[in-house]
């Protein structure tokens, strides 16, 4: 039983940690939390599902399609809902951007209706046993995709120029400022790239759970938010980390304590982590500039 | 190259700048001392469109700049050192020097500028893998300078190069600073709460109180002027502790 709710713990975790980067990268670089984050993943699903249930078309490029599409979505929210409150106080952000939440989800309960929707049956559910492990096709493209996308997010931040103008702007916006770098495009592509995220995830968990509906967001991005903290806000790796496990975690103790207790036991981990190192697991201490 | 003329800035409602003009000519190093407070930094931040001012304008090669984005300003060859230096701790030394280069379209001679730092700092070389935030405030400030020459500004803004530095590193930046505008001809705008270095290394300097230029003359002319030297090199008592004997000015 380990090894499969471990399997089962890394799939839903890498999931969550696709979320989380979103949360982190923009916390990382406007040191505001986006609420809206988890019903932009809650859109992702809803595009993937339609794109392929509508327009017939296949999973590859429905995935890109919604992971594209969402990115413009995050980026037009970020233009209308937060940057126009930059230099106001950060609670205005955070509600504008429970405004941007609750919009989403009722936005997603009109056009696409509030119950439960499954993606078609042309993408079979294919079990097969590794050992003692049952292992999906699902879980299996879920596992690699979400690695290949946070290896390919690691690669862009460190080895490209757009990706180190990035990091600097996550230190210091004016310094940044000071070397040429455009730093409204850059939290532009912040939140077109956590957007891209978080739709991956919405689609491959629609797919790994098969059940899409308009509230999805809020449960998985409240965990994802937990991720992040846990892995050390405004943290790539932290979040990485964080999400992945999160997913362990709650996994083995719905299997080995209770089912009931699954949330219970994912936020417990969080108060612990957070009693014993307040900056999270990679996070770094921020001093009071002077 | 460079004209500021009648510039104020406020912060809310607080002046920090009354009515500033100052002009740097191409090929110069200028000066601009006072005391902590007077506006030094202000101004610095004001060309490098960190500020905006309130009234006045700034004109860099006859183009008015002083409503422009800091990233504009840079593209046009602006480059600031800011105070504190403003390394970047979570990149290292390299990819800091790298986004010196952020704004130039000209990438194939990146290796031979970041050799040509590496020439003027050979401790950044040593470390140019270790993090930014790693390094001793001296080195911090090489890596400052270095990766604004890899921009290769035709104007360069330097606040407070001396700051928090032990008087042998200080002479081996002034050497630098002086160095590089002689070499390549970058114009240089300096500010110093340092008035004995800054006199030294520049042509001209300005003297700055509470937002308004007081004095203004070649350094060699300020250095003689009583006024400066009473104010600024040594004549107060709280800069120099008692006992201590001025051998020049």
């Amino acid at each position: 039983m380990f090894w499969q709710q471990l399997v089962n713990g890394l799939t839903a975790g890498s999931m969550y940690a696709l979320i989380a980067l979103g949360y982190t990268m923009v916390y990382g670089i406007l040191k505001i939390i986006n609420f809206a984050h988890g019903d932009i993943f809650m859109v992702g699903a809803f595009l993937g599902l339609i794109i392929i249930k509508q327009f017939h078309l296949g999973f590859v490029p429905a995935f890109l399609l919604s992971m594209v599409i969402v990115a413009i979505i995050g980026i037009i929210i970020e233009k209308i809902a937060y940057r126009p409150l930059r230099k106001s106080t950060k609670l205005a952000p955070l509600l504008s951007a429970l405004g941007v939440s609750i919009f989403l989800v009722n936005f997603a309960q009109l056009v696409w209706g509030t119950e439960v929707r499954s993606f078609p049956p042309s993408l079979q559910i294919d079990t097969f046993q590794v050992g003692s492990v049952t292992l999906s096709n699902i879980q299996i493209y879920a596992l690699l995709i979400s690695f290949a996308l946070m290896l390919a997010l690691h690669f862009f931040v460190h080895k490209t120029k757009m990706g180190v103008a990035m990091r600097a702007t996550s230190h210091s916006i004016n310094h940044a400022r000071l070397m040429g770098i455009n730093v409204d495009n850059i939290i532009s592509l912040t939140f077109g790239i956590g957007s891209a995220l978080a739709a991956a995830a919405g689609i491959l968990i629609g797919l790994y759970y098969d059940a899409v509906y308009p509230v999805m967001g809020y449960t998985a991005g409240l965990k994802a938010f937990t991720a992040a903290v846990l892995g050390g806000i405004g943290s790539i790796p932290g979040a990485m980390l964080g999400g992945l496990l999160l997913g362990v975690v709650e996994n083995l103790g719905a299997a080995y304590i209770s089912m009931g207790y699954r949330d219970a036991i994912a936020f417990g981990l969080l108060i612990i982590i957070l009693l014993l190192k307040p900056t999270g697991l990679l996070g770094k201490n921020i001093q009071q500039k002077v | 190259m460079l004209q500021l003329e009648n510039i104020s800035v406020h912060y809310g409602v607080i002046p920090a700048l009354k009515g500033l003009s100052l002009e740097v000519k191409e090929g110069e190093i200028v000066a601009l001392i006072g005391a902590n407070g007077a506006g030094k930094s202000t101004t610095l931040k004001t060309i490098s469109g960190l500020k905006r001012p309130t009234s006045g304008s700034i004109k860099f090669k006859g183009q008015d700049i002083s409503r422009m984005n800091a990233d504009g300003i840079v593209r046009l060859g602006i480059s600031q050192v800011p105070e504190g230096r403003g390394v970047f701790p979570n990149l290292t030394v390299i990819e800091n020097l790298m986004l010196g280069t952020y704004v130039r379209k000209d990438k194939q001679n990146f290796e031979k500028d970041l050799e040509n730092v590496y020439n003027k700092f050979p401790r950044l070389k040593e470390r140019k893998h270790q993090y930014g935030g790693t390094l001793s405030g001296g080195e911090q400030q090489m890596l400052a300078i270095g990766r604004s020459l890899m921009a290769a500004p035709k104007l360069l803004l330097l606040d407070e190069p001396s700051m928090g530095l032990a008087p042998i590193v200080v002479k081996e930046i002034f050497r630098t600073i002086k160095e590089i505008n002689r070499t390549s001809g970058t114009t240089i705008l300096l500010v110093e709460q340092n008035a004995r270095m800054a006199l030294a290394a520049a042509d001209r300097a300005y003297v700055l109180e509470t937002g308004k230029i007081v004095l203004e003359g070649t350094s060699a002319s300020l250095r003689a002027n009583p006024q400066v030297q009473g104010a600024y090199l040594g004549g107060k008592r709280d800069r120099h502790p008692a006992g201590t004997v001025e051998t020049s000015a």
